[in-house]
């Protein structure tokens, strides 16, 4: 597949703020990509760089092997889906959907057909007629969406578009982008700050922070190996902790931690402070086969409350007073002032540099 | 670089030419009634000669313009506070209390918005004439009212909704009582819509023109005042009086600019 | 206990709803009633009749006063609508968000002469000894003094500068509160600059020219200041005509049938703009 959008070097400052630092970036042709993190992070505003409505202070930005850097909005192949929707409130819903074909001259009769096709797609054959107003969110957004996809941009850029709906309806949508995206094969780039939802529909993640690229891959890659310290604690809840490099041979490390000396795949200095995390739930409480696993001691439980699908624990190590979090399975429970014994395979353990 | 500011600055000419061009269309009249306040002549007209401060001191020795300013200071707290006095408490009834044919009533305390000021005043004239009652400043007052309450009811009445409702409750619970939730909630609560709506009142009672003409006969207000000096042609008296009158507003307003953004900044 | 909420209901509202069934009610009603009398040889006749409409509707002298009105506030209406949407489109997107405030109180600052000094204002401008006559002569355009007060036009000039600075607040107001985001979906799907106007922010700028414009009729059809002072007597407009009944003649009668009249102009404008207020909802 090929890089259809590359980030080169943008950077993006308001007079003494930095809202983007040097980030790089490929994306490939046909991928649902996210870009996940909390707000502050820049995410919209390089969201903005490759939609054109922001310029870049130094940097640039090719899409299909052009330079779009300079270029104004309406000449990118690009079509953005807003976080409000954007529906022009004046036209009817067809009417806004035909917009974009309007602006590029498309043929009345062609027009209303690909309109049709697109309000068809997104599940809201028949309500051509009404007015953006009389329609509820979810519609609302499915408008948006058909308005976006009708003129076959290359890219579509979406800016936290499920944030508005409840629950059930974000699940829906969410199945329904996927849908969309692999049926039409365009290039998705959704930005988000739920990194659960950038998970399960994104088939490459970005997390960003403070302007930055911490971590880019697959989520199942950023979930269970993250590469930076935020990247662990922000896709999800984990017990870090630190230690002190002892030793290095071949491609390992020797680390002194509060569970005694752990040897980890990895590159650090000697005698260097590097942080380990090993997420709650591959945390196991009781007598397990310890083949491929390391005893990490006992755990003194504080609390427990009931998530539905587990138990959350927390309490703290014996040993170092470590504060920790574990699962337990949804038929088991623990006692505060319990004492459980608690392992972890040895591959789940990783190491952050970062 | 110099190009692009060149261009730069193209673009940007039309609009400030446009621009510029109309404000000096709205800005003329004011810049020649100011200039020739200052005239040491009789008439105000080109050439200009001065500048003399003598019609300003005409204007302060003039014991008909003087009581004119006093008579619309007068008639403009009076008839503003009367306005948002029963413009409050219609819209706490309204808001508070179930009323039959509310719609109704609400209705009709904004329907003077709807008629001009010309008809208010004429049915005040001829009711007046018919009932014996002799053209004064409180009829003007009484016109004055009629035509800011609507405005002092919608503005208020806007801010009674359930926020405010809620908070009342509030104080209702912790056991105050009625007149105490009306003066220790309700009114500071209200407060800044009640500035606003006498600010409103008063600004549209002094420079209220016809009304006052049509019923007042011996003690007038200063736009009748000045209506009068009119009669006598171009005069630098009505210049000068109109610069006052203008330059005041115009501090008035900076005042109350510097006062509400203050109060914006310090929260 | 009901029964006694509904009278406190009824005590605080009372007073105002007194005053205005006493003093706005009452008149109106009074009005219309005269209206139906006659002033004969002096004398107030009260035998009931059309007499007064029926002058009114059938004598040139006075139903010429209602079509000037017309005239006039509708070429008033509309040139102050295109002088104060550039101007306010200007101030809205062209001027940096820091010095709009400042620009807007500099376009409307006149507001707070006296309504009546301000039309006085333009008579020392436009009269013929005035700064645009002095002026021309000074330049060796014109040989003698011209006076351009007294006259239609001049009556339109002192409404255009009122009335294009209340469209300029409107047409503003309205602009400003269209959110950002309209024009970048429609620069997004490849609108140009123009295109993005044209279709996007002028129609959703529409309400604002409407209320503007509704203001300027119903202000401007009731004025007597600014067309008393600057149109001279020679062509009278309505609310003119109306005063020169009650101050010249007394006739109340007359006066007030031509009020009534006005007024029932002013309710059918009032009325279409409601119903166009209302499709736009839809």
């Amino acid at each position: 597949m090929s890089k259809l959008v590359e980030i080169k070097g943008i950077s993006k400052t308001f007079g003494e703020t930095t809202a983007l630092a040097d980030i790089n970036l490929a994306i490939e042709e046909g991928q649902f990509f996210a870009l996940v993190g909390p707000s502050g992070s820049g995410k919209t505003t390089l969201l903005h760089i490759l939609g054109g409505f922001t310029e870049p202070t130094s940097g640039q930005v090719l899409i299909a092997g052009r330079r779009v850097t300079h270029l104004p909005a309406a000449k990118r192949p690009t079509a953005s889906m807003f976080q409000d929707y954007a529906l022009f409130p004046h036209m009817s819903v067809r009417a806004n959907v035909c917009f974009g074909l309007v602006m590029r001259k498309v043929p009345k009769d062609e027009r209303l057909a690909r309109a049709k096709a697109a309000l068809d797609m997104v599940g809201l054959s028949g309500m051509s007629e009404r007015r953006t107003h009389q329609l509820s969110g979810g519609q609302q957004q499915r408008v948006a969406l058909a308005r976006a996809l009708v003129v076959e941009p290359k890219v579509l850029l979406l800016d936290e578009p499920l944030g508005a709906l409840d629950l059930n309806l974000r699940r829906q949508m969410q199945e329904e982008l996927i849908h969309i995206q692999k049926q039409m094969g365009t290039t998705f780039v959704h930005v988000t700050h739920d990194q659960e939802e950038a998970m399960s529909i994104a088939d490459v993640i970005a997390v960003m922070n403070q302007g930055r690229i911490e971590d880019v891959g697959p989520p199942e890659r950023v979930y269970l190996k993250p590469r930076t310290r935020f990247t662990a604690t922000f896709m999800g809840a984990s017990n870090m902790f630190e230690g002190r490099v002892t030793g290095r041979s071949g491609g390992q490390i020797q680390v002194e931690t509060a569970f005694g000396r752990l040897a980890v795949p990895g590159e650090a200095e000697m005698e260097a402070t590097v942080h380990l995390s090993i997420r709650p739930e591959q945390i196991a409480a009781g007598e397990v086969n310890l083949v491929g696993r390391l005893t990490l001691g006992k755990l003194r439980v504080q609390k427990v409350s009931f998530f539905g699908t587990y138990h959350r624990c927390q309490g703290r190590h014996l040993n170092s007073d470590l504060p920790m979090t574990i699962r337990l399975p949804q038929n088991e429970s623990a006692q505060i002032g319990e004492e459980l014994t608690i392992s972890v395979a040895r591959d789940d353990i990783v190491l952050l540099t970062r | 670089m110099i190009r692009n500011h060149i261009l730069a600055m193209l673009k940007y000419a039309p609009a400030a030419a446009y621009v510029g061009l109309v404000y000096v269309f709205i800005f003329l009249p004011v810049v020649v009634l100011v200039l020739f306040s200052f005239q040491d002549a009789s008439l105000p007209i080109p050439p200009f000669q001065g500048p003399s401060l003598r019609w300003y001191k005409a204007i302060f020795n003039d014991f008909r313009i003087m009581d004119a300013l006093g008579n619309s200071l007068l008639v403009g707290v009076v008839s503003a506070a009367l306005s948002c006095l029963l413009g409050f408490l219609a819209a706490y009834g309204l808001a508070r209390y179930r009323i039959r044919a509310a719609g109704m009533v609400q209705w009709l305390l904004v329907a003077p918005l709807s008629v001009s000021y010309l008809i208010i005043g004429m049915g005040l004239l001829i009711t007046f004439k018919t009932m014996g009652i002799p053209k004064s400043l409180f009829a003007v007052i009484i016109g004055h009212v009629v035509i800011n309450l609507p405005l002092a009811f919608a503005i208020i009445y806007s801010q009674m909704g359930e926020h405010q409702a809620n908070i009342e409750r509030a104080a209702r619970d912790l056991g105050a009582a009625e007149w105490q939730v009306l003066l220790l909630v309700s009114l500071p609560l209200l407060w800044p819509a009640l500035m606003a709506s006498f600010f409103l009142s008063f600004t549209l009672s002094w420079d209220e023109f016809i009304i006052a003409l049509l019923v007042s006969r011996f003690d007038v207000t200063l736009p009748v005042e000045i209506w009068s000096l009119l009669r006598s042609g171009l005069n630098p008296k009505t210049n000068a009086v109109g610069s006052v009158v203008f330059i005041v507003s115009i501090v008035f307003l900076a005042v109350m600019e510097v006062v509400v953004f203050g109060r914006r900044r310090s929260k | 206990m009901r029964a006694n909420r509904k009278l406190r209901g009824w005590g605080f509202v009372g007073p105002s709803f007194l005053w205005t069934a006493a003093f706005f009610v009452v008149p109106l009603l009074i009005m219309a009633a005269y209206s139906l009398f006659q002033r004969v040889a002096g004398r107030l006749v009260t035998d009931l009749s059309f007499s007064n409409y029926l002058t009114f509707f059938s004598k040139p002298h006075y139903f010429n006063a209602l079509i000037n009105s017309l005239e006039v506030t509708l070429v008033t209406t509309i040139i102050s609508i295109i002088l104060a949407y550039p101007l306010a489109y200007i101030l809205a997107y062209r001027v940096p968000p820091r010095w709009q405030r400042i620009a807007l109180m500099m376009a409307i600052l006149p507001f707070w002469t006296s309504y009546v000094v301000r039309s006085y204002s333009w008579l020392l401008v436009l009269s013929s000894n005035g700064v645009i006559s002095n002026t021309l002569q000074w330049l060796r355009i014109v040989d003698g003094p011209i006076s351009l007060a007294n006259s239609r036009a001049a009556t339109v000039v002192g409404f255009v500068h009122f009335f294009t600075m209340l469209l300029t607040l409107t047409i503003f107001a309205n602009l400003v509160q269209i959110s950002p985001n309209y024009s970048k979906a429609a620069a997004d799907l490849g609108a140009s600059r123009f295109q993005t106007f044209w279709r996007i922010t002028l129609p959703l700028s529409i309400p604002g020219v409407m209320v503007g414009a509704f203001l300027t009729i119903v202000l401007a059809l009731g004025d007597y200041i600014t067309p008393q002072i600057l149109g001279g007597l020679r062509e009278l407009l309505l609310p003119q005509a109306i005063m020169l009944q009650i101050q010249r003649h007394a006739n109340f009668p007359m006066a007030s049938a031509m009020s009534l009249v006005l007024m029932v102009v002013i309710s059918i404008i009032f009325l279409l703009f409601s119903r166009w207020l209302k499709m736009e909802r839809m």
